[in-house]
């Protein structure tokens, strides 16, 4: 069931691609040498159990934690990123789980929030060009849900601000765009907006790292599935060709390249 | 109610659909609908103010007269001030006990440094200028020790009411009242403008008022965005001019209009420009609101917050020569009694959360209004100190608990 890392001859090179990363916090190994690669146009989907190194791998990809070994390939070319800053410049956006959202703000806001655009010699807020470029950038990621972008976020719903949490990461030129458990909190419905938005991500062309518990999301949106495993890859799948019970499986029981010391086992 | 008007820009995307109603009937249906769903505004400080007017009205009929008007503005213009820079620590969800006695400070250093015979002997405005730098320096001060060393702001402050108290004291050492001469330091709360010059100034903010707001309309339609009712923004510009024009004709009948409400009007712009149209000002917001997505925004957090902390006690310096202008001098009590809580409560009364992230400068004018008209009124009515003070409390009381409500409300209508 684990495919072969190596890239076939005549595959486009990756938007994204980790080789070999590692990352300890003190005795626990928490990432041990994890491939991972993301092509323009795709979804991948990256699941395991609680503690497999899933939010550890995302932040190194974020900048907020350095890596110990290994290397970052932004389209073939070798980066180094050293925060949040540096992913931002390069077009990698994270949306994290809790959002990082103001309530009190409404939705241009928080759009822009600490990018703002100002004008003239007082640097006033150019509060029209804002709205004018939130509204688009929801329009074309087809949000229809959200009646007024000058409504406060304190009044939209989970669905609802998830995705302008989404817009916000996506507004910026990004690449590629990790979304950290987007549909944990939400309904029926509007885990579908969700899932619908995160599948037109990639049809703009984004590279999408998809976190989830959630198998029944991973095969409905994802084009591929890498598995962690004690923060180790144990498997990759194309959805096409992988069950549900394959997956599980792999988060559950696969095969560790390296086994986990003594020290390695207390880490959760 | 007129149908409504089609706007093409509805239909290139479906957002903004429902409150683009471009008619005042669908506005005011609207701003209903929020009222309703818990976004207040400061609709119930004017139903507080109306019933405040009604109640001293009807026991002392001296308390609707030009004289007595003016006697209340000037004597809210005090704690107007200080409410002001309060706001800015509120709105980042900390708080700052210390502004009374640093209003002290302020009053007592402007009234040494412009004493005649003493050892300075400066002329008014450097020795506000003079004022406001120590007042910043206070205030930087308070927001190092909370940001860089991580005290909580309520015990910097806390320890800064007493410091501040003592520095009082030691100031005015044992001159023990200071009169102040400055003419200019004087007139600031007694000194009046002719009545020609009030209309002009009236005509002056209505036109201002009037060309931001077609500036703004104009920029939005040109932008294609929903834009508000024309009539609407002549509603607002014609309610600015009587309401303006009211005041200043009401100050006429009387002395005129003092010297420190154009101060206060000039700080009111200032301060609603900065929170409103800055990226300081939105900055402000998005901390109090939720301070782990701004420094995630990469704004610079500690930065904006000593900035608030400096603010807040340069105004309250400048409230306390406010203060000391009212009295025409300084002596060791500067800055204490209810000016510290009179100040936070002005802000809250008019609407600004304790919890961070809402509030305004119009808060701060409106909740000095409505406590100087208490504090005046309960006055007139030649009631004891003591009843003044509970039912000031009750009011503050009840403020907090429409807000409270109000905050209930919305996260009810807003999470559904």
């Amino acid at each position: 069931m684990t495919i072969e890392a190596g890239r076939p001859p005549g595959r486009p090179v990756p938007l994204l691609e980790l080789r070999g990363i590692s990352k300890a916090f003190g005795a626990v190994q928490a990432l041990y040498r994890v491939d991972l690669e993301v092509h323009a146009g795709e979804v991948l989907a990256l699941v395991g159990d609680n503690g497999a190194g899933k939010s550890t791998l995302i932040k190194s990809i974020a900048g907020i934690h350095a890596v110990d070994e290994g290397e970052i390939r932004f389209a073939g070319r070798r980066v180094a990123i050293h925060g949040p800053k540096d992913a931002a410049r390069l077009g990698i956006e994270v949306v994290y789980q809790d959002l990082a959202l103001a309530d009190n703000l409404d939705v241009v806001q928080n759009m822009f929030l600490g990018r703002e655009e100002v004008t003239g010699p007082l640097r006033a807020l150019h509060e029209t060009l804002m709205e004018r470029r939130a509204r688009e950038t929801l329009a074309t990621l087809s949000v229809t849900t959200i009646r007024s972008v000058r409504r406060r976020v304190a009044g939209l719903s989970g669905g609802q601000r998830q995705s302008v949490a989404v817009a916000k990461a996506v507004m910026w030129n990004s690449k590629v765009v990790l979304l950290d458990e987007p549909t944990a909190a939400l309904g029926v419905a509007q885990t579908r907006q969700v899932l619908d938005l995160v599948r037109r991500l990639a049809e703009q062309g984004l590279g999408v790292i998809l976190i989830s518990h959630n198998l029944h999301d991973v095969f409905e949106v994802a084009d591929r599935i890498t598995v962690l495993r004690l923060g180790q890859n144990v498997a990759e799948f194309r959805t096409s060709e992988a069950t549900q019970a394959k997956v599980v499986e792999a988060i559950t029981a696969g095969a560790l390249s390296h086994v986990p010391g003594q020290q390695e086992e207390s880490f959760a | 109610m007129s149908a409504p008007v089609v706007d093409p820009t509805q239909h290139r995307t479906a957002l903004d659909r429902a409150p683009a109603g471009d008619s005042l009937g669908a506005y005011a249906a609207r701003w209903w609908a929020e009222v309703r769903s818990g976004e207040l505004g400061s609709l119930p400080i004017f139903v507080g103010m109306v019933i405040i007017v009604v109640v001293f009205q009807s026991q002392n009929a001296n308390f609707l007269t030009a004289g007595n008007f003016l006697n209340l503005v000037i004597q809210a213009a005090g704690i107007m001030t200080i409410a002001m820079g309060v706001v800015f620590v509120l709105l980042l969800g900390e708080i700052d006990l210390s502004v009374g006695y640093v209003s002290g400070v302020g009053g007592a250093i402007v009234a040494l440094l412009t004493l005649p015979g003493g050892d300075w002997e400066l002329a008014g405005l450097p020795a506000v200028i003079v004022v406001l730098i120590v007042g910043r320096g206070i205030g930087a001060l308070n927001g190092l020790l909370f940001t860089k060393i991580g005290i909580p702001s309520f015990v910097v402050t806390l320890a800064g009411l007493l410091a501040w108290n003592g520095a009082v004291l030691l100031i005015i050492g044992d001159k023990g009242t200071v009169i102040i001469q400055s003419r200019l330091i004087i007139d600031l709360a007694n000194g009046f403008i002719s009545a020609t010059a009030s209309y002009v100034l009236v005509a002056v903010a209505v036109a201002g008022h009037a060309a931001a707001q077609l500036a703004r309309d104009r920029a939005r339609r040109r932008a294609e965005l929903p834009a508000d009712p024309p009539s609407l923004i002549v509603l607002r510009v014609v309610a600015l001019a009587a309401a303006l024009a009211a005041a200043a004709w009401v100050a006429n009948q009387d002395r005129g209009v003092p010297y420190v409400v154009l101060m206060l009007a000039g700080l009111y712009v200032l301060w609603t420009w900065v929170l409103n149209r800055s990226r300081f000002g939105r900055h402000v917001y998005a901390i109090g609101g939720n301070i782990e997505a701004a420094r995630r925004a990469g704004i610079p957090v500690d930065t904006v917050r000593i900035a608030c902390f400096a603010l807040c006690s340069m105004m309250a310096t400048l409230g306390g020569v406010v203060l000391a202008s009212r009295l025409t001098s300084v002596d060791t009590g500067a800055g204490g009694g209810t000016i510290l809580l009179y100040s936070i409560a002005a802000a809250v009364i008019g609407g600004t959360s304790l919890f961070g992230g809402r509030g305004s400068i119009k808060a701060a004018v409106l909740g000095a209004i409505v406590i100087a008209s208490i504090d005046n009124g309960l006055g007139l009515l030649g009631l004891a100190a003591g009843t003044k003070f509970i039912i000031t409390g009750l009011v503050l009381l009840a403020a907090v608990t429409v807000d409270s409500l109000a905050r209930r409300n919305l996260a009810g209508a807003g999470r559904a």
